[in-house]
Parts: structure tokens; C-alpha cells; sequence
């Protein structure tokens, strides 16, 4: 003990020490690193375990049993490879509760989630993992606060007005499908929706129509949604065409049998 | 036919087949015979001008209480309650009158005489006498001259109407009313619309949409906006991916597509709306004006709706620097028909 307490004031003991110190921080990393990253690891591999088995039990039915998709005998499709659809589809398909659809159907209708936040994102790590494809947007691509809403309207009118309506009410396709309305779609759908094209809706790549132009056209949407009916009833906010019903149905309707009431004879 | 007319003859002797039944007897109502419901009646009637009354008040009321002050909410609001306060108002008015008409006032069947309604004859005669006076003085059959020169005239008046049909015709074709192309030549970029940013084919997906335009729409100047607009409505194009060999290529448009990549035009044959309703797995695109629908796979055909001719198909490549452009214009006019249209069809992109 004398011997070491006379030797700290050897030139070289502050390198011993340093040498001694940088060793253990060392051991210290190699404790604690690589655990944490399996870790990591161990929990994405987890999630998309559980997304495989909920994939199996709620969708492979359709789907196939390894997402490559069903084809039925007569050539048609029962569900399409969901391989490379990336997790921006399933967040959007199944987020809103369009799948697992209720039935075979010319389109898949928005209705309650069917899984937990946490279950879609299980399917979602899931299918990601299958291929590489669009993931979820991050909140700051989506968010309706940071948007140029005028910039947006100009967008929105060129690109989704013809289907969606001026103010994003919707509209008839062909053979039964529709554009569905937009109102109370969360902006992170509104936005996969758009990277993803799904359904009848044509795909509006980040390459193309760029994350910017999406959060403008998004921040559109939920301004013209907060706009009050100075009017007084928005009877569906769609313009001339129900208000051109109200006159034709109702107000017509209701004169013809007020006609029919002061013609009728009272007894 | 005399058969006929021997079986009818009884009847038609007689004069009228169908002898006028006269008036149905009459009833009386309810509330004619029992002052119960009179008096019942009588009250509906009261609460409905009661209600009349309390819509005018109401109207007056909400109009005081909501001075507007640039808030659309109150606005809104307050537009709902002048028109239920007017709406009741009018309303229970007209219908407490048909009410009381219905319910209380006498019903019995009243008859009113009609008389054939036209002039006295001595009126008729003066009318015609003034009528002759007329002609005699103004000497129409003593002077052919006037009388003839006065109907040569009066012919061929239709005479330019004609010439100004005719120059919506075929009769006269004016060239410079008739825009036969579009600003499209060779190696003009495909831009996006609004943010006119060019596009490169791989940054396009199978079943991607672009409403796309001509790059050289933006050198027109700003202030020129009749011409912005005009070449707006003939130069508007859709861009779509499909995958290759999910299409229809007809004989003379091999080379069209890039890797799957079509161009149409935007303008509609029928009436010339502008389309985008574009269901990407079916490849239709339909036009919201006329619900026309063309396949996009099968070189813009007509599969449903009025229009009668399919979408023109714009040539393109990819230039030098890697960006979508066009071949050259359509070979076609794009749009709706006209007489002098076949004129302008071209067999190769200009």
C-alpha cells in the first residue's frame, strides 16, 4: 500500500490511469451497447411476429397466407399482393377501417377500426418487411398547421377536385364505386392515401406531387372542413347540385302536396 | 264503315252520347254539423295565425339580438333564424287561410254563368272599317311598285342571318377562328400543373395520375390572359403510368408510351370538359360533365357516354436531360368536333 502511494508520483502513473480508466469505460460499452441493440432488435422482430400472426388470422384469407394474393379460378382478384405496398398502405387501409373489408364489394367503405393503433402497426412492420415500400409520413409532413392553404387550394382543385368535390364531399365513380368524402380523414391517411392510391384512386408519388404540395393540399382540406355555412344549412356543402335537389325533391315536392291538400274536399 | 255508323245511330240520335250528370248532391262537412268541431277548427285556425304571428316577432327578435359584425358563425345562425322566424310567418299564414277556407266557410256548389267573351258588333264592324281606311290610304294595292319592292326586301332579309351560320359551318371556314393546334412541339417538357415542375419516368408508379402541362404555357406572359386561358382549355394533359403490356398499342403509336407512360389529352371530345376521373385499375377516365368514359388502355376509347371519338394521344420521350417531353403535337385537334375538323388530321406528330 506504502509502495503504490509512493509510485503515484511517478511520471507515468497519470497514463496508468487513463489506460485503466479508457479500459473499463470500455468494458462498460461493451456491457451495455450491444445488449441494447438486441434489444432493438429483438423488438422489431417481436412486432412483426405478432403482425404476421394477426395477418394470418385476419387477413391471409384474402390475401394469401404469405401476402402474395389470392387470384380466384375465373381470373379474377379476391385480394392483391400486399408485397411492396410498403406500410403506408396497410397504416391506411386498415387505419381506417377499410380492411378487413365486411364483404366482397366494388370498394372497401371507411368504418370502424377493426385493431388497436398498436395491432396496425404491427401489420404495418409486417408488410413492410415483406418489400420495401412507402412507410407512415412523419408527423411534420402531414401536419395542417405548417401548410400554405392557398398554395394548397390551387393543388387540390387540379389534382383531386375532379373526384373529391370542391370541398372534398365526394363523389360517384363508375359501377357503384366512389370517391368517398374527405371530411374527419386524419391528415396522416389523407396523405397515404394520396402516396398510396388506393382503390380506383390513382397513386400521387412524393417524387411527383412532393411532400410540401401534399401538406399544402392537406391544410387546404382542413380549412375549407372548419369554414362555417354563412349561408345558414350547408345541406352537404356540395353547391348548386343539392341545392338544385332541394327545390326539385322537397320544394316541388312539398308544393305538390300542399296543391293536393287545398284541392281535397274536407269531410 | 256504313255498319259501323247504322250500330252508332241510336245513340248519336239522341244528340249528346254522354247526358250531363249535373252536380253531385252535396254533404255537408263535419264542422257543419257539429259546432264541436267548428269550434275545434275555428282554434287550429287561431293557433296557426298565432304561430304566424310568433315566427314575424321572432324574425324582428333574432334580428335585434345577432347585429352582425363580421363573424360567419353568427352569421350562419343568424341567417337560420330570419329565415325559420319569415318561413313560419309566411307559411302558417297561408295555411291558417286554407284551413278556415276548408274547414268554415260555406261549401255549397255555386254555379257561374259564362258568356261567349268577344265584342260588341258594332265595335267589330268600326275595326274593320279602320282596318280598310287604313290600307285604302296607304295605296299598298294602287302602287304594286311599293307593294313589290316592300316583299323583295322583306325576303332577303334571312339572307345574312344565313352568312352568320355559315361561318359556323362548312360553308365558309374562317382559318383564324379555327385553332386546329396546340402548343406542343417537339421536346416540349411534360410539367406538372400548378407547380410546373418537370417529371422524370422513374419517378412515376404504376397507376400514378399527373394533370400535367406544356413547359412552354409559362412563357406566356401573365397579363395575357385571354391567351392563358385559351391555351389552357387546348393544351391540358393527363399523364398516366400502366404496366407495360396492360395496353392496347394501335398501329402507328408504337413508340408512344415510355416504359408504360401515356399522355392524353385533358379536353373532352364531347363538349370539351376538362377530365381527370381517372380509376386506376380499371384505366376508364371519365368526364364529369356527361359521365363520357375512355379507356386509357385501349388508346382512348369511347366505352360509355356521348362523346364520340376517342382522346387524343400525345407522342412522347424522354429528353436529353432525362425529363419527360413530347414528340411534337397531337396529330389531331383536340376537343370537341367541328365541320372543318377532318381537315386538320395529321399522320405524323408536328
Amino acid at each position: 500500500m506504502t509502495a503504490l502511494l509512493a509510485k503515484r508520483r511517478h511520471p507515468l502513473a497519470a497514463v496508468v490511469v487513463m489506460a485503466v480508466a479508457l479500459a473499463a469505460l470500455a468494458a462498460l460499452y461493451a456491457a451495455f451497447s450491444p445488449s441494447s441493440q438486441a434489444s432493438t432488435t429483438s423488438a422489431q422482430s417481436t412486432q412483426i411476429e405478432e403482425g404476421k400472426q394477426l395477418f394470418l388470422v385476419g387477413c391471409s384469407s384474402c390475401h394469401g397466407i404469405n401476402a402474395e394474393g389470392v387470384i380466384r379460378d375465373d381470373g379474377t382478384v379476391l385480394g392483391p399482393s400486399l408485397i411492396g405496398v410498403g406500410a403506408a398502405a396497410v397504416d391506411f387501409q386498415v387505419g381506417t377501417g377499410r380492411m378487413p373489408m365486411a364483404r366482397t364489394d366494388v370498394q372497401a367503405p371507411r368504418k370502424t377500426e377493426a385493431y388497436t393503433d398498436e395491432q396496425v402497426a404491427a401489420l404495418a412492420a409486417y408488410v413492410a418487411s415483406l418489400a420495401p415500400g412507402p412507410a407512415i409520413p412523419e408527423p411534420e409532413q402531414y401536419d395542417p398547421e405548417l401548410g400554405d392553404i392557398a398554395r394548397g387550394g390551387d393543388l387540390y382543385r387540379t389534382n383531386c377536385a375532379q373526384c373529391h368535390n370542391t370541398t372534398g364531399q365526394g363523389g360517384a365513380l363508375t359501377l357503384g364505386k366512389y370517391a368517398p368524402k374527405l371530411t374527419g380523414v386524419e391528415p396522416v391517411h389523407i396523405y397515404e392515401a394520396m402516396l398510396t392510391g388506393p382503390q380506383s384512386m390513382p397513386v400521387f408519388s412524393d417524387e411527383v406531387l412532393t411532400s410540401d404540395d401534399k401538406r399544402d393540399i392537406i391544410a387546404f382540406l382542413k380549412n375549407v372542413q372548419s369554414e362555417p355555412n354563412p349561408g345558414g344549412f350547408g345541406i352537404g356543402r356540395i353547391g348548386p347540385v343539392s341545392e338544385g335537389l332541394w327545390v326539385w325533391l322537397i320544394g316541388l315536392g312539398a308544393l305538390i302536396g300542399a296543391a293536393a291538400w287545398i284541392g281535397a274536399r274536407s269531410s | 264503315m256504313t255498319t259501323h255508323s247504322s250500330e252508332i245511330e241510336p245513340a248519336a240520335q239522341g244528340g249528346d252520347p254522354l247526358p250531363d250528370p249535373g252536380l253531385p248532391p252535396h254533404t255537408p262537412r263535419l264542422t257543419d254539423t257539429d259546432t264541436k268541431a267548428a269550434k275545434r277548427a275555428e282554434r287550429q285556425i287561431g293557433v296557426m295565425f298565432g304561430i304566424a304571428a310568433l315566427g314575424s316577432i321572432g324574425f324582428v327578435a333574432a334580428y335585434l339580438a345577432l347585429p352582425l359584425d363580421g363573424d360567419l358563425g353568427r352569421l350562419q345562425l343568424s341567417n337560420i333564424l330570419l329565415g325559420l322566424g319569415l318561413g313560419a310567418s309566411l307559411l302558417l299564414l297561408g295555411l291558417g287561410a286554407v284551413q278556415w277556407a276548408k274547414k268554415l266557410m260555406p261549401d255549397v256548389e255555386m254555379v257561374q254563368q259564362r258568356h261567349p267573351l268577344e265584342s260588341p258588333p258594332e265595335d267589330r264592324q268600326a275595326a274593320v272599317a279602320a282596318f280598310e281606311a287604313g290600307a285604302e290610304e296607304s295605296g299598298i294595292g294602287r302602287r304594286p311598285l311599293i307593294r313589290n319592292s316592300l316583299l323583295g326586301a322583306a325576303a332577303l332579309l334571312p339572307l345574312p342571318v344565313l352568312f352568320f351560320l355559315g361561318d359556323m359551318g362548312p360553308i365558309n371556314p374562317n382559318p383564324a377562328l379555327v385553332r386546329s393546334t396546340t402548343i406542343w412541339t417537339r421536346g416540349t417538357r411534360v410539367v406538372n400543373d400548378v407547380t410546373f415542375t418537370p417529371i422524370r419516368p422513374e419517378d412515376l408508379q404504376v397507376g400514378q395520375l399527373v394533370n400535367a402541362m406544356p413547359e412552354s404555357y409559362e412563357e406566356i406572359p401573365e397579363e395575357d390572359a385571354a391567351e392563358r386561358l385559351t391555351t389552357r382549355a387546348y393544351s391540358s394533359v393527363l399523364v398516366i403510368r400502366l404496366e407495360p403490356g396492360e395496353f392496347e398499342v394501335p398501329p402507328g403509336r408504337e413508340g408512344w408510351d415510355v416504359d408504360g407512360i401515356l399522355c392524353y389529352s385533358k379536353i373532352c371530345t364531347h363538349v370539351g370538359c376538362p377530365i381527370s376521373l381517372y380509376e386506376q385499375q380499371t384505366h376508364n377516365m371519365l368526364c364529369p360533365c356527361h359521365q363520357s368514359t375512355f379507356a386509357l388502355s385501349q388508346a382512348g376509347k369511347v366505352v360509355f357516354g356521348p362523346a364520340k371519338r376517342p382522346l387524343p394521344q400525345l407522342p412522347l420521350e424522354v429528353d436529353a436531360e432525362g425529363y419527360l417531353a413530347a414528340q411534337g403535337d397531337f396529330t389531331e385537334p383536340v376537343g370537341p368536333s367541328y365541320w372543318e375538323r377532318a381537315k386538320y388530321i395529321r399522320t405524323e406528330p408536328a
